[in-house]
């Protein structure tokens, strides 16, 4: 126990004062708490989701095409793809149009605006997704199927813009922080150089905040690959090949829409499609704290 | 005539006069040195002189600076002001990029493309700026690598590619060590030849050291000015006086 105080604190003249040790107590076992949650989630979707790649196949299970659980046929490719490309479209829209508007209220809004904006997209990012699902669903579905003169509005194209608009926040908000923290110093050499601000915001700020807002943009992937319930309304939810206007299924909402009335291996396939739905959000992850670290070693210097 | 000349300067923060009444002309191809205790308005009126004031909120300036005879606060884009006018900060602030993109950065954002020109002008700053010797061999290497006094020459190399006629320095060797400090003020030397230099220093040795002329400033006046060597030897004002001796400041 003493052995886990951290180095550089002063040690308490009394290190057996009652108190000192009770809440010693508590707060390890938060900590050891909040580990083991990690790792019975971990232990469990391996042990539950396994079975069924063992009993499909890894290949037939990761490359098939159809997903049928009534003829036991359970290729999740199409769910895969439309995961990959539904994410890669939100990011491709979400991205520009975030890191945008966080250069606007990060090195240009004037002061009076900040507030109320800065407000706005923290209100955005706490909006639940069903609701925004809901506009996607009574707004967005009928438009698309207006302006594309389709019969069905549901599809990829759907979710894309539902999760472009849900990454937002995220994006804007975190790439706005770092903005905000690259050294006044550098804008001032920058200008004293003769460079107008928009030169100096483009050319000196935002590679200075380079790390940071790629932070963002990894964090708005994590969001967007982990998003069910919005797409879910938006999506039509069949499991076909992704296209902009067909229904498609997502990792996320395979799992939403199925588990309910599942059992036998087409539950077990549903947990794998859950493990494999893991796998891709601790690789986001895995990237997201290389950049911050990388960007707390350049802090450093 | 000077190359600088201030007329009747006054200059406001909010309700607070930081500078009243500054007339001074400073002539090309020397070296002016401005001192003065902590708040008494030299560095403030340093940029004024390439309007880096602009930048500060409730900023209110009266009277005239002009540049070659023109007045710089009406007649003049502030970018293309900038551009003739270069500054060197208190704490060296190389852009967190490579050495050759920092001294590029400049002619860059002036439309200079060509490769060949930028590698000229790169060379041809860093010897400027002494410091060719030892970045040659590493121009694509962080400028954050380089200890303090070599980003320091460096910033100075930055300011220089941009072919300006002022140089202004505000407190450039505050934050460094002895030795360094020297080399930048034998850097301050060999450039008035081509250069005009105006230093502020709270380091009265070293305006005696490197530079022509001294202004002496005092709750937001310009208590005295004139040749360096008078000044120090034989000041005209009593508090100039109480100043150089240490009795204050």
């Amino acid at each position: 126990m003493r052995k886990s105080h951290p180095r550089g604190a002063p040690r308490a003249k009394r290190p057996f004062h009652p108190a000192e040790r009770i809440m010693r107590v508590v707060f390890g076992a938060c900590g050891v708490l909040a580990i083991a949650f990690v790792a019975v989630i971990t232990g469990y979707l391996l042990v539950s989701g396994i079975p069924a790649i063992r009993e499909i196949g890894l290949l037939p299970f990761l490359l098939g095409t159809t997903w049928q659980p009534g003829s036991d046929q359970y290729g999740i490719a199409p769910v895969i793809l439309t995961s990959i490309y539904g994410t890669l479209g939100a990011i491709l829209i979400g991205v520009p149009l975030g890191l945008l508007f966080a250069i606007f209220l990060g090195k240009m809004c004037p002061k009076r605006l900040y507030t109320p904006i800065r407000y706005a997209v923290d209100l955005l990012a706490g909006i639940p997704s069903v609701v925004y699902g809901l506009v996607g669903m009574i707004v967005l579905v009928p438009c698309i199927q207006t302006v594309f003169h389709k019969a069905y509005g549901q599809g990829l194209l759907a979710a894309i813009v539902v999760l472009a608009v849900m990454v937002l926040p995220s994006i804007i908000s975190v790439s706005e922080t770092a903005l905000r923290a690259v050294p006044r110093e550098y804008e001032e050499a920058s200008l004293a150089l003769g460079a107008t601000w928009n030169e100096t915001v483009f050319k000196v700020s935002f590679p200075a905040a380079k790390s940071g807002i790629a932070a963002a943009v990894v964090l708005g992937i994590g969001r967007a690959v982990g998003e069910a319930m919005a797409v879910m309304m938006v999506c039509g939810n069949v499991a076909n090949m992704p296209a902009l206007f067909t229904s498609v299924r997502f990792l996320t909402t395979a799992i939403a829409g199925e588990m309910g009335y599942s059992s036998g291996l087409h539950r077990q396939a549903l947990f794998s499609v859950a493990l494999i739905l893991y796998i891709f959000i601790m690789v986001i992850n895995l990237i997201l704290n290389l950049f911050l670290k990388r960007r707390a070693g350049e802090g450093a210097k | 005539m000077g190359i600088l000349q201030s007329e009747n300067l006054h200059l406001w923060y909010g309700s607070f006069e930081a500078l009243k009444g500054i007339d001074m002309e400073i002539p090309a191809r020397e070296i002016t040195a401005l001192i003065g205790p902590s708040g008494c308005g030299k560095s403030t009126f340093l940029k004024t002189l390439n309007r880096m004031n602009d930048l500060v909120e409730g900023c209110r300036i009266e009277g005239r600076v002009t540049l070659g005879g023109e007045d710089i606060y009406h007649n003049m884009d502030v970018n293309q002001l900038r551009k003739r006018v270069g500054m060197v900060f208190q704490k060296p602030n190389p852009f967190p990029m490579s050495i050759y993109d920092n001294i590029a950065y400049g002619p860059r954002i002036h439309g200079i493309r060509s490769r060949a020109k930028l590698d000229e002008i790169v060379e041809s700053s860093l010897k400027a700026a002494a410091i060719w010797e030892e970045t040659r061999d590493k121009l694509r290497s962080s400028a954050l690598g380089l200890s303090g006094g070599q980003q320091q020459r460096l910033c100075i190399a930055r300011a220089l590619a941009v072919k300006p006629e002022v140089l202004l320095m505000d407190e450039p060797t505050s934050a460094l060590d002895p030795i360094s400090t020297g080399k930048i003020e034998e850097l301050a030397i060999a450039l008035k030849k081509e250069y005009t230099i105006v230093i502020v220093t709270h380091n009265m040795q070293q305006a005696v050291r490197i530079s022509d002329r001294t202004a002496f400033f005092l709750l937001g006046e310009m208590v005295e000015y004139g040749k360096t060597t008078d000044v120090f030897s034989n000041p005209h004002d009593t508090r100039t006086e109480n100043y150089i001796t240490g009795r204050f400041g």
